[in-house]
C-alpha cells in the first residue's frame, strides 16, 4: 500500500495540512513540518512558492512573497522534502504549486527530483486535464500521484476527464473561489461527495475555506479527508520563525476534531 | 485561405499555436473557458453578431480608421515610403476598443451581467469602462496600485465612465498582478461575470478571439493599401506588449509572402538591463493561462518588466507571437526607452501627430529600417494609440516641468 493510500485507510477521516515551503525562511520550514506531523496531520502538502499565485487568497499570497523574499529556490524546496522523508519515512508528502516552477526544466526533470526526494504526489493548480501532457505522463511514469482538483463547476460530464490519470486522492475545492476565503455549506459538500464517490474509488479530501476545528469536523463527517492551509499559514505569518509551537497546537486541535468526526 | 501550409489556421482545436498557447487555468475556470469557446464559435458563425460588431465599429468607434501616407517623415528618413494605419483616431484613442466591443457583445450573448478587466496604463480599462457604460453593465477594473498612482488621468476617466477601479497591492502592484487579481475575482464570480482580457494572451480562446476582433485593423489596411496604391506593403511594423495591435495588423497579411513583418518589443533601459522584451530576453513558460515567452529566472519565477510605456510593461507576450517567432514568419526587434522618446518627438515634429509611447517604439524601429529600403518600397506602421495620456511622463523624461 502506498503512503497516500495508507493515510486514507486508517478507518477515520484524514487531516491534510498545507504550508508554503520556505515561509518564513527555508531553514524554518522543517520544524514547521515536524509540528504538523506531531500535531497529527495524516498528509503533508508542501507549497512551492511562486511569484504569481493566482488561485490563492491573501494569506497564501503573502506566504509566497515571504518565502521568495527570503531567497527560497526550487532546490531549497527539494532539500526540505528530501530531509523530511529521512525524518518521517511513513508520512505522505505532496508538493503543491503552479505549473511554471514545476515544468520550467522539463517535466521529466521534475518527476526525477520528486522521486529522489521521496515525494508521494503533486498538486498543480493550473494544469487541468486538457493540458495533462505537460506534467502527467512524467509523474505517472515515476509512480508519483498526480492529485487533481475537482470544483463546484466540475459537472458530471466533466468529472471522468478529471479522474482519468488522477491518483492518490482527489482534492475537492469546496467553493468557486480562491484559498482561505469563504466557506461552503456542509449540505453542498455532502451532495458533491455523493456525486464524486459514485464515479471513483479514490479518497476525496475537501479544502478551501476550512479554518477551525469545528468547520473541519463538519466536513469530515461527509468526506474522506479535510485540507487546512490558510489558517496554518496565517500562524506562520504571525509567529515567523517561532511558528512551530502554535502550528502544532492548531494541528492537534484540527486532528482531534477530524479524526473523531464520525465517532 | 486556410490551406495546410497557411500561417492563418492557428490555433489547433486545443488552443495551441505550435507548442504555445493552451488552457493552463484552475479547474474552477475550465468549464467556463470551454463554454466561452463554444459561444464564441457560435457567435463567429452568426451573421447578426458580425453585423452588430461592424455597426458599432463604424458608428461608435469611428471605423474604418484612415490609412495615411506620411510625406515629411518619409522625406526625413530618406528611404521607403512610410504609411500609418491611424487607429489612434478611434473613440477612446487606441486600438483597445475594437476588442472590447467584440467581447462585450459576446458577454451579453452569454447572458453575463457583470464585467471585469485588468489594465496597466489604463487604456484597456478605459475602453472596457466605455463599452460597459454604452451597454449599461457594471464594470470592475483591476489596476496595480503603482499604475493607479502614475496614470491618474485614466483612473479618473474610468470613474467618470462609471467603473469601479480596484488598486491591486499584491506583488509589484503592476499589470501582471492586476491580471492575477482579475483571475481571482473571476474564479469567485463564475456564475455572472465575464472577464474582458485586454490583449491577445491568456487561456484559449482569448488569444484567438482578441486577434479576430483586432484583425479589423489588418483587413482594413490591406484593402485600403490595395485601393490606394494597387499593391501590398513590403513591411508591416507594430509595437508589442501583449501584442494585440500587432497581431491585428499582421494576421490578415500572414499568407502574403511578399509582406515582411516586424514586431517591436520594449527594450526599456536596454536588453542587458531592465526591459520588457519577452521574446528577446525571455524563454517559454506558463503564466496567466498560456504557454509563451516569459521574463523569468531559472526557477521559473516571473521577473518584472520595465518600459517607459506602461502599456508594454508586461513580462509575457501573446502565444501566437511566440509561434510566429519560432516558425520565422515574423521578425522581432526591440527599441529602448530613449529611442522611443526620439520616435515620439520625430512624429510630432514631422507629421503633427502626437503618438502614444507604445507606437513610438514602432516609429523608432522604422527610423532604423526605412533608410535601408528603396524609395519605391512601402512600410506600413500601426499607429495604435494617441499620446494625450503620455504627455506628463514624456515631459518628465525630457526634463520639462508642466
Amino acid at each position: 500500500m502506498t503512503r497516500l493510500a495508507a493515510a486514507f485507510a486508517k478507518g477515520r477521516p484524514a487531516l491534510v495540512t498545507f504550508v508554503t515551503g520556505g515561509d518564513p525562511t527555508p531553514e524554518a520550514t522543517p520544524a514547521i513540518l515536524d509540528a504538523l506531523v506531531v500535531g497529527g496531520a495524516d498528509v503533508i502538502e508542501l507549497g512551492m512558492p511562486f511569484t504569481d499565485p493566482m488561485a490563492d487568497g491573501p494569506a497564501i499570497q503573502k506566504a509566497n512573497l515571504r518565502s521568495l523574499g527570503a531567497g527560497t529556490r526550487t532546490a531549497d524546496i527539494l532539500k526540505i522534502a528530501t530531509d523530511f522523508r529521512a525524518r518521517h519515512p511513513d508520512v505522505p508528502l505532496v508538493l503543491m504549486g503552479y505549473a511554471n516552477p514545476m515544468t520550467i526544466r522539463g517535466s521529466d526533470w521534475f518527476a526525477d527530483q520528486c522521486t529522489a526526494a521521496g515525494v508521494d504526489g503533486v498538486i498543480c493548480v493550473d494544469i487541468p486535464p486538457e493540458e495533462d501532457p505537460e506534467l502527467g505522463p512524467a509523474l505517472r511514469a515515476k509512480g508519483i500521484s498526480l492529485i487533481r482538483l475537482a470544483t463546484p463547476t466540475t459537472d458530471a460530464a466533466r468529472l471522468p476527464a478529471v479522474l482519468d490519470g488522477s491518483s492518490g486522492f482527489l482534492y475537492y475545492v469546496s467553493v468557486a473561489g480562491i484559498t482561505g476565503m469563504q466557506q461552503a455549506a456542509v449540505g453542498s459538500i455532502a451532495e458533491a461527495m455523493a456525486r464524486i464517490k459514485a464515479a471513483t474509488d479514490l479518497p476525496v479530501a475537501v479544502g478551501f475555506g476550512v479554518r477551525t476545528p469545528e468547520q473541519a469536523a463538519a466536513f469530515a463527517k461527509v468526506a474522506d479527508g479535510v485540507v487546512v492551509g490558510s489558517a496554518l499559514v496565517d500562524l506562520v505569518g504571525e509567529h515567523g520563525v517561532n511558528a512551530a509551537g502554535p502550528v502544532q497546537e492548531l494541528t492537534a486541535a484540527l486532528a482531534a476534531a477530524v479524526h473523531s468526526a464520525r465517532d | 485561405m486556410t490551406a495546410a501550409n497557411s500561417y492563418r489556421n492557428q490555433p489547433d482545436d486545443r488552443g495551441h499555436f505550435g507548442q504555445f498557447g493552451g488552457r493552463y487555468v484552475a479547474e474552477t475556470l475550465m468549464p467556463l473557458i470551454l463554454d466561452l469557446e463554444q459561444n464564441y464559435r457560435a457567435a463567429k458563425a452568426d451573421p447578426a453578431f458580425q453585423a452588430e460588431f461592424d455597426d458599432l465599429l463604424e458608428h461608435y468607434v469611428g471605423r474604418p480608421s484612415p490609412l495615411y501616407f506620411a510625406p515629411r517623415l518619409t522625406e526625413e528618413l530618406g528611404g521607403a515610403q512610410v504609411w500609418f494605419k491611424r487607429d489612434e483616431l478611434n473613440h477612446t484613442g487606441a486600438h483597445k476598443i475594437n476588442n472590447c466591443i467584440g467581447q462585450i457583445l459576446l458577454a451579453i450573448r452569454m447572458g453575463k451581467t457583470r464585467i471585469i478587466a485588468e489594465t496597466g496604463a489604463g487604456q484597456h480599462g478605459v475602453a472596457t469602462a466605455t463599452v460597459c457604460a454604452r451597454f449599461g453593465l457594471p464594470c470592475v477594473v483591476y489596476m496595480g496600485a503603482t499604475d493607479v498612482a502614475r496614470q491618474a488621468p485614466n483612473v479618473f476617466r474610468m470613474k467618470l465612465l462609471g467603473a469601479e477601479v480596484v488598486p491591486v497591492t499584491s506583488g509589484a502592484a503592476t499589470l501582471k498582478d492586476a491580471m492575477n487579481e482579475a483571475l481571482r475575482d473571476w474564479v469567485a464570480n463564475v456564475h455572472d461575470t465575464f472577464y474582458i482580457i485586454g490583449t491577445a494572451a491568456g487561456p484559449h480562446p482569448y488569444p484567438e478571439l482578441v486577434r479576430d476582433f483586432q484583425s479589423v485593423i489588418g483587413k482594413e489596411a490591406r484593402a485600403q493599401m490595395l485601393a490606394r496604391t494597387g499593391r501590398l506593403p513590403d513591411l508591416l511594423v507594430a509595437a508589442i506588449g501583449g501584442g494585440s495591435n500587432a497581431i491585428g495588423l499582421f494576421h490578415p497579411f500572414l499568407d502574403d509572402p511578399s509582406v515582411r513583418m516586424l514586431g517591436v518589443e520594449a527594450a526599456g533601459y536596454g536588453l542587458d538591463k531592465e526591459h520588457a522584451a519577452s521574446l528577446a530576453g525571455g524563454r517559454p513558460g506558463i503564466l496567466h493561462g498560456n504557454k509563451t515567452y516569459l521574463l523569468q529566472d531559472e526557477d521559473g519565477q516571473i521577473t518584472e518588466g520595465h518600459s517607459i510605456s506602461a502599456g508594454l510593461d508586461y513580462p509575457g507576450i501573446g502565444p501566437e507571437h511566440s509561434w510566429l517567432k519560432e516558425v520565422g514568419r515574423v521578425d522581432y526587434t526591440s527599441v529602448t526607452d530613449t529611442e522611443a522618446l526620439e520616435g515620439f518627438q520625430l512624429l510630432c515634429r514631422t507629421e503633427g501627430i502626437i503618438p502614444a509611447l507604445e507606437p513610438s517604439h514602432a516609429i523608432a524601429a522604422v527610423t532604423k529600417v526605412a533608410p535601408t529600403m528603396s524609395k519605391d518600397q512601402i512600410v506600413l506602421v500601426n499607429l495604435c494609440g494617441r499620446g494625450d495620456k503620455d504627455i506628463f511622463s514624456v515631459a518628465e523624461h525630457l526634463g520639462v516641468k508642466l
